[in-house]
């Protein structure tokens, strides 16, 4: 029975190794160029409003502030109040204002200053952006992206660190991505951009800072990841783990442990939650026979739910060795407590933890 | 809400204080100057309400038997003209009798009348242009009906049936017409409002303006004050037209006015877009008016107000006005009025008739339209039913589908 439940991080393991978590991995290839997730997003941005007129960006201190996370860097200075447009404080206000602008032509770009605050705006989102083109029948469709920071930031407790993932991967009508690295962010919101469905972009603020190495080809102009495609971080043989996001990097994390035990767990970043790439996951279990998913966010009808449950609905299920798992955020609101915070979201000790749990090792 | 905003209001407060000289000048000057504001001093503390200022009075064009007041004010329009917009307005009536009745009959689900607001309607649509870009709450069928939206294309929209442009997916009276320039309507209210502000922001400088409907219950909603202070900041040519007919489906507001008229309404429309487009801003008309019918067909208004006043407002209706205007003018006499009823009410039933034979459209419209490229996952939905039904074709009714 315990198995097969979510391993929610505060009844797992205990407070005690904590502090490592915020520390993170420094040893990637140096090879590469090394570029922020913050310069790949500002990247993004820039070529497309330099690639089409019709893109421009509004947002709350998008303009003149450059963003609250400065992801509009230099935007405004070199393209204008007419296509970078700071708005009052009124989510539901300019995120119509896209949608309209959207049905008339032109290809917004909506910039949340956090997803918590899209929630202001959640029945523009769904109601009228993602089904207008159904509701037009084919007629009227909405090019738009919604993005901005999303899931558990720092020291910002209940109502600014939560993942809204699910929320949004629910919704027909909706492509929803989560991407995790800088080339991740920068191919991901140009493919994004120029998708003629409304996209939601999940960003992450502590990911914002993070440097990653960018490819020769992912610094080019025509930079495109397609939506719906999860990529293999790192291949192994014995399980599994699905990811998204920073959860990514806490299953890389885990795996490097774990690899240090002879466990070669094979990473998959999902990129999309919608549509999911169910392909690369079944190919990957059918290889490793085991699966663990890893996310920031809530159990209850999260991503990890959604993946385990196509997975008893296919074919694969019979590969598996053991019960797939969940490992995911714990079912509270953010606590502010710093010790707590970090034990309410899964820690790269969390994974080796679980993968040892449902490899029934020592 | 934002918790960065907070703090840099702080530090702006903070910054304005560290300038203390420069405060002094400010509070001692003879006019405020706060940066919110322009206005005057005054040493007398005193709450101000609706009655410490006179309201806007309510402009219009012809009094209750269809006379102009002030020659200066006649909109003068061709001939041709005004008896399309009568015809119109008689026609929009006689076509919500029929449609209403058959809402009541459980033909459709769902229907809302335009009793009363027939000259919002009309008198509006005909100060635009076609290509001027339209965004309905839901009560402006009138609009549609003007632009050259048939009678046929109505009913086919009312029944969801396979002359459906929106392939029978949405809830009846949700019309769009892409054709006609006019947005298919949304249900959450006020929603239209921020998007018709986008849209303005989109054709700035085209020459076309957006008209954005909305009643006096919408302008309760968060949108609609998002709305308005958008199309300020961003020098949008849109019009808000409030159709401000006094009940919040059933809450009524404290005051109201009468002086409706197609006349005035197209006059100030017409003025409205004229300088929407040449000064780049946007313009708020209210439209005093009186619902007649009931708000919806889930709605029965005779729990919130008395069968008087609804004939009193009968009395006044908008169409008599108009309908004295054009006697006079020797365009129109009872002869005429007779026909026009006979002839539309036989066009409606011939199109209410054929529109419910018509079948559904096809049942594999159902995974259409959601993206623009029909994704994997929602094709081998589509298949799925597709052997289902081949299957169990016999306990379906796929004969009342297309094919």
């Amino acid at each position: 029975m315990a198995s097969r439940n979510t391993l929610t991080m505060l009844s797992a393991s205990g407070f005690g190794k904590m502090l490592a978590r915020r520390a993170f991995s420094t040893s990637r290839a140096v090879a590469a160029k090394q570029m922020t997730v913050r310069d790949a997003l500002n990247q993004a941005i820039d070529e497309e409003m330099e690639r089409d007129e019709r893109v421009f960006i509004l947002g709350e201190e998008v303009a003149q502030y450059d963003g609250a996370y400065k992801v509009t860097r230099g935007l405004w200075k070199k393209y204008g109040d007419k296509r970078v447009i700071d708005t009052p404080i009124s989510e539901m206000g300019f995120t119509g204002l896209a949608a309209g602008a959207a049905m008339a032509g032109l290809r917004p770009i909506c910039e949340f200053m956090t997803f918590n605050f899209a929630m202001q705006s959640i029945d523009q989102i769904i109601n009228s952006a993602g089904k207008t083109f159904y509701m037009s029948a084919g007629r009227v469709n909405v090019p738009i992206v919604f993005r901005g920071p999303n899931g558990a930031a720092s020291g910002v407790a209940a109502q600014h660190s939560q993942c809204f993932g699910a929320w949004y991967a629910h919704c027909p009508g909706l492509k929803v991505l989560s991407p995790y690295s800088s080339e991740d962010h920068k191919g991901l919101l140009k493919t994004a951009i120029r998708d003629p469905d409304p996209v939601v972009c999940l960003e992450n603020e502590i990911l914002y800072g993070t440097a990653f190495p960018m490819s020769d080809e992912a610094l080019e102009k025509d930079f495109l990841i397609p939506i719906g495609k999860a990529k293999i971080e790192k291949p192994g043989k014995h399980i599994t783990i699905t990811a998204h996001s920073k959860a990514v990097e806490t299953a890389l994390e885990g795996a490097k442990l774990l690899a240090g035990e002879g466990i070669e767990a094979e990473v998959i970043n999902l990129r999309s939650l919608r549509p999911l790439d169910m392909e690369s996951i079944t190919k990957s279990v059918a290889k490793t026979n085991h699966l663990l998913s890893v996310e920031q966010g809530w159990p209850t009808c999260g991503i990890g739910a959604e993946i385990l449950a196509r997975l008893m609905e296919s074919e694969i299920f019979y590969h598996l060795d053991q019960p797939a798992v969940r490992l995911t955020g714990a079912d509270i609101p953010m606590p502010y407590t710093k010790s707590l915070e970090a034990a309410a979201i899964p820690r790269p000790e969390d994974v080796v933890d679980a993968v040892k749990r449902l490899l029934k090792v020592k | 809400m934002a918790l960065n905003k907070s703090i840099s209001l702080l530090f702006r407060i903070r910054k304005h204080l560290r300038n203390k000289n420069q405060l002094c000048t400010r509070f001692s000057s003879s006019q405020p100057n706060f940066p919110g504001a322009k206005t005057s001093w005054t040493e007398k503390l005193q709450f101000t309400d609706s009655s410490s200022y006179s309201p806007i009075p309510v402009y219009r064009v012809l009094d209750r038997r269809g006379n102009v007041l002030h020659p200066a004010e006649d909109p003068k329009l061709p001939d041709d003209v005004m008896l399309k917009m009568y015809k119109d307005m008689i026609l929009l009536n006689v076509m919500d009798k029929i449609l209403y009745e058959s809402q009541r009959q459980g033909r459709i689900s769902f229907y809302m009348t335009s009793y009363g607001e027939e000259a919002i309607h009309i008198g509006s649509a005909a100060a635009l242009k076609l290509e001027d870009l339209v965004y309905g709450q839901y009560r402006e069928c009138g609009v549609l009906l003007h632009r050259g939206y048939t009678l046929q294309e109505f009913v086919d929209q009312c029944y969801g049936n396979v002359g459906d442009m929106g392939k029978g997916k949405q809830m009846p009276v949700h019309y769009g017409s892409k054709k006609l320039n006019f947005i298919t309507i949304s249900s959450p209210l006020a929603t239209q409002m921020p998007q018709a502000v986008g849209s303005a922001y989109a054709l700035k400088g085209s020459g076309t303006i957006v008209i954005c409907y909305f009643g006096d219950g919408s302008a309760s909603e968060g949108d609609a004050h998002a709305a308005f202070n958008f199309s300020a900041t961003l020098e949008c040519p849109v019009i808000f037209f409030c159709r401000n007919n006094g009940y919040a489906i059933s809450t009524p507001v404290l005051e109201q006015y009468r002086g409706d008229g197609i006349a005035t309404v197209y006059k100030a429309t017409q003025l409205a877009r004229e300088y929407s487009i040449k000064e780049n801003k946007p313009v708020l008309i209210e439209a005093l008016t009186y619902r007649v019918g009931d708000h919806s067909t889930s709605d029965d208004s005779s729990a919130y107000r008395s069968p008087e006043e609804v004939l009193e407002w009968t009395n006044d209706y908008p169409t008599k006005k108009f309908r004295f205007y054009l006697e006079t003018k020797g365009l129109w006499n009872e002869q005429k009025e007779k026909e026009l009823l006979t002839v539309s009410r036989k066009e409606v039933l011939t199109a209410f008739n054929a529109g419910e034979k018509k079948l559904k459209p096809k049942w594999s419209e159902l995974y259409t339209d959601v993206y623009k490229f029909l994704p994997p996952h929602i094709k081998k939905q589509q298949q799925e039913m597709a052997v289902h039904l081949q299957k169990y074709k016999q306990h379906y009714p796929l004969n009342s589908f297309s094919s």
